[in-house]
């Protein structure tokens, strides 16, 4: 399925919408851009007194980043979503200034934040997703690796079990080394799956949904319909036993219950999901020592034993100190005590952010994470194709849930699990996974936003189809004519319809009234 | 550098934030009408209302639906048999095309094969350049015509009529 060339589409297609100058977009960005330059400097400015080390330098680099990619969608996907773009940068940005100020603070546990590093991922995320917007002109071009992309996730997953590659680092066996790289290969895994589950799903969501016994009101599907399904949830519950890692496993399978939802309307699938999911934590609390540790650090984590164990609820209860000390408004950038939490530039930079920028700055920060889902979600709605629906639903709820997952932890709401807050985390993987997932989501809203000649259900086409006859297959210029845009459905050969015709009336076809000029495609 | 001026650089940067989310949500809040209404653009709103050429009656403004007018637009034959659909001010479009109101499982329906739209107090049939064409009965329909109700009309195989 080839995409139509972006000028013969705005000259054929849209003759009354221009391509939008996306103002709003480049606007938004300078506000991002300077939230997170301010920080820069106001962090260097705080801790010793002058801007930190290579200052012009970092912020070139993240606004080249942002700017970059704004090019980039400008050329490429002028119709994509506005907002979405600025908000990574926003929340980049503000990780990455969190990320430096726990560098320079010097404090001992802190040797491994390295915002060089985090710019540097940053800037190769932006670099990839680019590469991606610009030749991959249409999102459904991937669904053709539905099944190579189910692979490509089971491998992945697996992968940090194989003994020389695979590494266990704080109790986790998430970690793969090549080459003096390392990677979490989960991060790309919640990519593949997703890719799957929209392609898998697409072509199977009648018999999922349809076929079955009803059992209470409920529809059930049929077993057999449910085999690459049940591949995917073992293997979500494998990352659990033999990874050790509670917040990915919740992730897939998460991933997996809210496709199946979106893809059949079934509520029979939440349910069910949840009941599997309740199960399977039960077992997993009662058999698992480290997932029964976690529990209970969740539910005790002011218990004097607990905390001073190694491994204990020290971390947490940190964590929850720093929240309290940020109070409404913080304590300002670089002005509180943020290194005293382990791991506060990874795993506990939301306590970090809390501390220094208070419940005002957090809630900003959570909206700028809403308005991404909301967006992803809103493209969902919107996207024409069912694959694309699926694909930017699946990726926009899995940001969600890994957001609540990684923000409940921290403010013990639930369990701590091991994942990252997208875009601010330390954690190369984390950074480009998630800047591939904006890529995708901006492909996919391009699509859909862009107007296309065909009347949406209940609506009139572009150039106002309830006044003038909409003839098809004439030369251009006509409102809603023209090659069809992505999103039309690909038209079938003429030669099924010319092999048999209505009996009871004429065989002869009827020519348009315009000579077709595209010989071959039926109207 | 003194108290105040630190508190004020502190309480600025939220501010700061704060900008950037709501001047977003601003952003979205175009978003919030309805896709394919019109912008607001007063050249748009003017085309709308304008009266067609060759007919008293706006077919946008809302009339009150008289006594005896068809209410809904009824599948009588082929695939779709049975299937309804409720008749507004819009027009309706019959064809494949997934865009269209009425989308046809009919091999020998065009992509957009035919429209029934409301003038006045009357609805009206189109063809639209289909392949095989759109019949009342034996005819051919070539131009708009009007169409009365329980009048099947042909497309591809199936049959639609409007009841009251």
């Amino acid at each position: 399925m080839s995409t139509v060339e972006d000028s013969q589409a705005a000259r054929t297609v849209a003759p009354t919408e221009r391509r939008p100058a996306r103002v709003a977009e480049l606007f938004l960005l300078v506000l991002a851009l300077a939230a997170g330059i301010t920080a820069f400097a106001t962090v260097g400015n705080a801790l010793t007194g002058e801007l930190p080390e290579d200052f012009w330098l970092k912020s070139f680099l993240l606004a080249a980043a942002g700017l970059g990619m704004h090019v980039v969608l400008r050329l490429r996907a002028p119709w994509a979503d506005q907002v979405i773009l600025p908000s990574v940068v926003f929340l980049n940005g503000i990780g990455l200034a969190m990320i430096l100020r726990l560098e320079m603070s010097g404090a001992s546990n802190m040797r491994g934040a390295n915002a060089w590093s985090g710019l540097m991922y940053t800037a190769l995320g932006a670099a990839v997703a680019a590469v991606l917007i610009w030749f991959l002109r249409d999102h459904r071009w991937i669904r053709r690796f539905t099944y190579t992309a189910m692979l490509v996730g089971l491998v992945l997953v697996v992968l940090p079990l194989f003994p020389v590659i695979g590494q266990e680092i704080n109790g986790a066996r998430i970690w793969v080394h090549l080459g003096g790289m390392s990677m979490q290969p989960a991060e790309f895994a919640k990519i593949a799956f997703a890719v799957f589950f929209a392609g898998y799903l697409v072509a199977n969501r009648d018999t999922l949904a349809l076929a079955g016994p009803k059992v209470m009101g409920l529809q059930l599907p049929r077993i057999r319909d449910l085999g690459p399904i049940l591949i995917v949830w073992a293997a979500s519950l494998g990352v659990l036993i033999f990874e050790h890692d509670l917040g990915t496993s919740l992730l897939f399978f998460g991933l997996f219950v809210a496709m199946l939802y979106l893809a059949t309307e079934r509520f029979s699938w939440v349910l069910i999901g949840l009941l599997l999911f309740g199960a399977g934590a039960i077992a997993a609390s009662s058999i698992f020592t480290h997932v029964a540790a976690r529990m209970e650090v969740w539910l005790h984590p002011f218990d004097a034993a607990l905390y001073n164990a190694p491994g204990g609820s020290f971390q947490i209860v940190q964590g929850t100190f720093a929240l309290a000390a940020g109070g409404m408004f913080g304590t300002g950038w670089g002005e509180g005590e943020p290194y005293r939490v382990p791991f506060a530039y990874s795993d506990f930079i939301y306590s970090s952010l809390g501390e220094e920028l208070g419940l005002t700055g957090l809630l900003a920060i959570l909206l700028a994470y809403l308005l991404i889902v909301h967006r992803g979600l809103r493209t969902a709605i919107a996207v024409r194709d069912g694959f694309g629906k699926l694909l930017a639903g699946g990726l926009a709820f899995v940001m969600a849930l890994q957001i609540f997952t990684v923000v409940g932890g921290i403010t013990r709401i639930i369990p701590l699990t091991g994942l990252t807050l997208p875009f601010m985390a330390q954690g190369g993987s984390s950074l480009l996974a998630n800047w591939i997932v904006i890529a995708l989501l901006l492909r996919v809203s391009d699509i859909a936003r862009r107007p296309s000649s065909l009347p949406v259900r209940g609506t009139v086409a572009a150039g106002g189809a309830m006044h003038d006859p909409i003839v098809v297959g004439a030369a251009g210029g006509t409102p809603g004519t023209g090659t069809p845009v992505a999103g039309t459905p690909v038209r079938r050969s003429a030669g099924e319809v010319t092999g048999a015709a209505p009996s009871s009336h004429p065989t002869e076809m009827i020519t348009p009234a315009q000579p077709d000029t595209r010989p071959g495609e039926r109207s | 550098m003194s108290e105040l001026t630190f508190t004020l650089l502190r309480l600025g940067y939220l501010v700061l934030l704060w900008v950037f989310v709501l001047t977003a949500i601003a952003v979205l809040r175009r978003d919030l009408a309805p896709r394919g209404a019109p912008r607001g653009t007063r050249s748009d709103r003017r085309r709308e209302a304008a009266p067609t050429p060759g007919a008293a009656a706006s077919p946008a403004a809302p009339a009150k639906p008289k006594r005896g007018a068809p209410t809904r637009l009824v599948v009588t034959a082929g695939p779709l048999l049975g299937t309804t659909l409720p008749l507004s001010t819009a027009s309706i479009l019959i064809g494949r095309a997934p865009g269209c109101t009425l989308v046809l499982d009919d091999d020998y329906s065009s992509s957009r094969h035919a429209r029934i739209f409301p003038q006045g107090d009357q609805w009206f049939v189109e063809d639209l350049g289909s392949t095989n064409g759109t019949f009342i009965g034996d005819t051919p329909v070539t131009g708009p015509i009007p169409l009365a109700p329980g009048v099947g009309v042909q497309i591809g195989r199936s049959v639609v009529e409007l009841q009251g």
